[in-house]
């Protein structure tokens, strides 16, 4: 394909992606921004209040960046990892199988819908936040670097999860089970600095942590990992996860009999 | 000297699957370009998994799918480009406009959005499907839906059209439209390979054919030359009243299925005049009459048949258990007689 057929097989999916999360809006924007108000109120107002300063800064904006980034990270793996299965249930997928569309532009596009839906429902969550906190932004490009990268590691995730799922039970699996505790364990709520030096040590294996810190740096200037190291650790995983991702679309894992 | 340039060409084509379930035996395979063309077969013959593997959905095990020249292996876009597949199952995502469907397809051939509603327009106005691009495809009839399959494989205009049994569950006054329109698509120039169960449609519409039976080519010709083949062919007389045996009838073959219904198979050199001379000599009056079978099924029927016996080769094979068009195509032994002749 050409470069200009190459773009508009990627403009296709990615409108196709985005359509399909607006068109739905109450189930994929709003719960999460009703989820995080909850957390706000709670955690925010009522407790965070009790808890004091973290990190030099009121509790509750301690934890904005936090559950900005569980927002983008669920939704971009929810964006994707539900996309893809029900293209491969209802066998839409073979529309793009037998279309001449690289196997990278097919995952390209569904990963830049993964990354459209996390960063609008993280900004929309970040817009929330202001009504309960005041949120910084200490470097701009980062937070967004942040939301980018976060939200596209994620993406590949779901995109993964989708390829080998066999049911719907298999898409519930991994966020219920693994996403859900890592985000709440990578310090979302807390610094690693609470923790007993063999916990803090744990935490330096969950991915999220260093997510949540880059992007915490980003809003506040405040990071329990060193920025430089969060960001190249993000940036390993992507590359890990679009090769494992581009592997098995070109053998049709999946997708192919 | 090169030779002509096929629209398909199949070369030892295999597919095992991991089950260990050989649906393929190595088939190979040649469409001529601008043909009409059949692929037969009974339910898991490998039909669907030779389309599947051509439409790169299905992984092959080994050998070469070529399509205009093109390896599907080495240039799997090229081929794509100019391939359209109409595929049995319905694949659409059924919450989507079908305007969308088509114009999206067309997106992801690279087609920019403009043409591409201009392409939908024209399909979707010459399959009578304008009216509802606005519709999700889930609302759509059962007919609707195998058309918006149809207009979806043609938007990008691919020179090959793969048709899985694309009139499956489709009314006859349908069937016959859709028959005429894929004619014409045929007509402009477009290879077309068409599988299907209703024999009576291969038959009409396609020049060549292959029947492939336990993932096995067993028959590859033109539908001419596969139609002369059949020396007898075998009618249904209705009569006008009821008969409870037949008056003698040496050289004819005739059965009495039911009291008013009559039996009759003619070599096509004998003709249906000695039939008719005789109900005259015996004052039988008939009705009606129509063709038992399908002139194509009759032979399909007797060559899978064949083709089964000769998978078992220790099996005695009893005249009786022959189609009656191959016994008298072989011209084996006595003539069998379906009803004592009197």
């Amino acid at each position: 394909m050409s470069v200009s057929t190459t773009w508009i097989a990627y403009r296709t999916i990615v409108t196709k992606e985005i359509l399909r999360f607006a068109r739905i809006w109450m189930q994929t924007v709003l719960p999460p921004v009703i989820t995080t108000t909850l957390y706000f109120i709670i955690f925010g107002r009522l407790i965070g209040s009790r808890i004091g300063p973290m990190g030099g800064v009121d509790y509750i904006n301690y934890i904005v960046p936090g559950l900005v980034l569980m927002a983008v990270i669920t939704n971009s793996y929810a964006n994707v990892v539900s996309s893809f299965y029900q293209a491969k249930f209802q066998h839409h997928i073979e529309e793009l199988l037998v279309s001449p569309a690289p196997n990278w532009v097919i995952l390209a596009g569904f990963i830049s819908g993964g990354v459209a839906r996390g960063v609008t429902v993280g900004s929309v969550v970040l817009a929330v936040s202001c009504v309960f906190a005041e949120p910084h932004l200490h470097s701009i490009p980062l937070t967004l670097l942040v939301f980018v990268l976060t939200s596209a590691l994620f993406a590949l995730g779901g995109f993964i999860n989708a390829v080998y799922a066999n049911s719907f039970d298999d898409i519930t699996i991994i966020p219920n089970f693994v996403l859900t505790p890592l985000t709440y364990l990578g310090g979302v709520f807390y610094s690693i600095d609470l923790l007993s030096p063999f916990w803090q040590q744990l935490s330096l294996f969950n991915p999220i942590l260093y997510m949540v810190n880059a992007f915490r740096y980003g809003l506040l200037g405040l990071s329990d990992i060193p920025v430089g190291i969060a960001l190249a650790m993000t940036l390993i995983f992507i590359t890990a996860l679009t090769l494992v991702s581009l592997r098995l679309l070109s053998k049709g894992v999946g997708v192919k009999t | 000297m090169a030779g002509p340039l096929h629209a398909l060409s199949l070369k030892n084509l295999k597919k095992t699957y991991a089950g260990g379930v050989e649906a393929l035996k190595g088939i190979s395979l040649d469409v001529a370009e601008g043909d009409f063309f059949a692929l037969l077969g009974p339910n898991g013959a490998g039909k669907s998994t030779a389309i599947g593997i051509i439409s790169s959905l299905v992984n092959k095990t080994s050998g070469d799918v070529t399509v205009f020249g093109r390896s599907l292996e080495r240039e799997p876009e090229a081929v794509k480009r100019c391939l359209g597949l109409v595929p049995q199952e319905f694949n659409f995502n059924p919450f989507e406009p079908i305007g969308e469907i088509l114009v999206n397809q067309a997106g992801y051939h690279g087609i920019p959005r403009r043409e591409a509603w201009q392409r939908a327009e024209q399909y979707l106005n010459q399959l009578e499907l304008w009216d509802k691009r606005r519709q999700p495809a889930r609302r759509l009839s059962g007919g609707m839906k195998r058309r918006l399959m149809i207009a979806r494989a043609l938007v990008h205009r691919p020179r090959l059209l793969i048709l899985d049994e694309p009139t499956a569950g489709v009314d006859i006054e349908i069937r016959r439209s859709m028959w005429e329109f894929i004619r014409g698509i045929n007509r402009e120039g477009v290879t077309i390979i068409l599988t299907t169960h209703y024999l009576e449609e291969a038959e009409s519409l396609c020049r060549n054919l292959a029947i492939i039976n336990q993932g096995e080519i067993i028959e590859n010709s033109s539908m001419r030359e596969l139609l002369t083949r059949l020396h007898s062919e075998s009618f249904v007389l209705n009569l006008k009243r009821p008969l409870d045996q037949l008056p003698p009838h040496e050289g004819l073959w005739l059965k009495l299925s039911e009291p008013g219904l009559l039996e009759v198979c003619v070599n096509q050199e004998q003709g249906l005049n000695p039939v008719f001379d005789y109900l005259n000599r015996n004052h039988i009056e008939v009705a009606s009459l129509r063709n038992k079978q399908n002139r194509l099924e009759q032979l399909f029927i007797g060559l899978l048949q064949r083709d089964r016996e000769e998978m078992a080769p220790g099996r005695a094979i009893s005249p009786s258990s022959r189609p009656m068009g191959q016994l008298l195509q072989e011209g084996e032994g006595e003539q069998p007689r379906l009803q004592g002749d009197g």
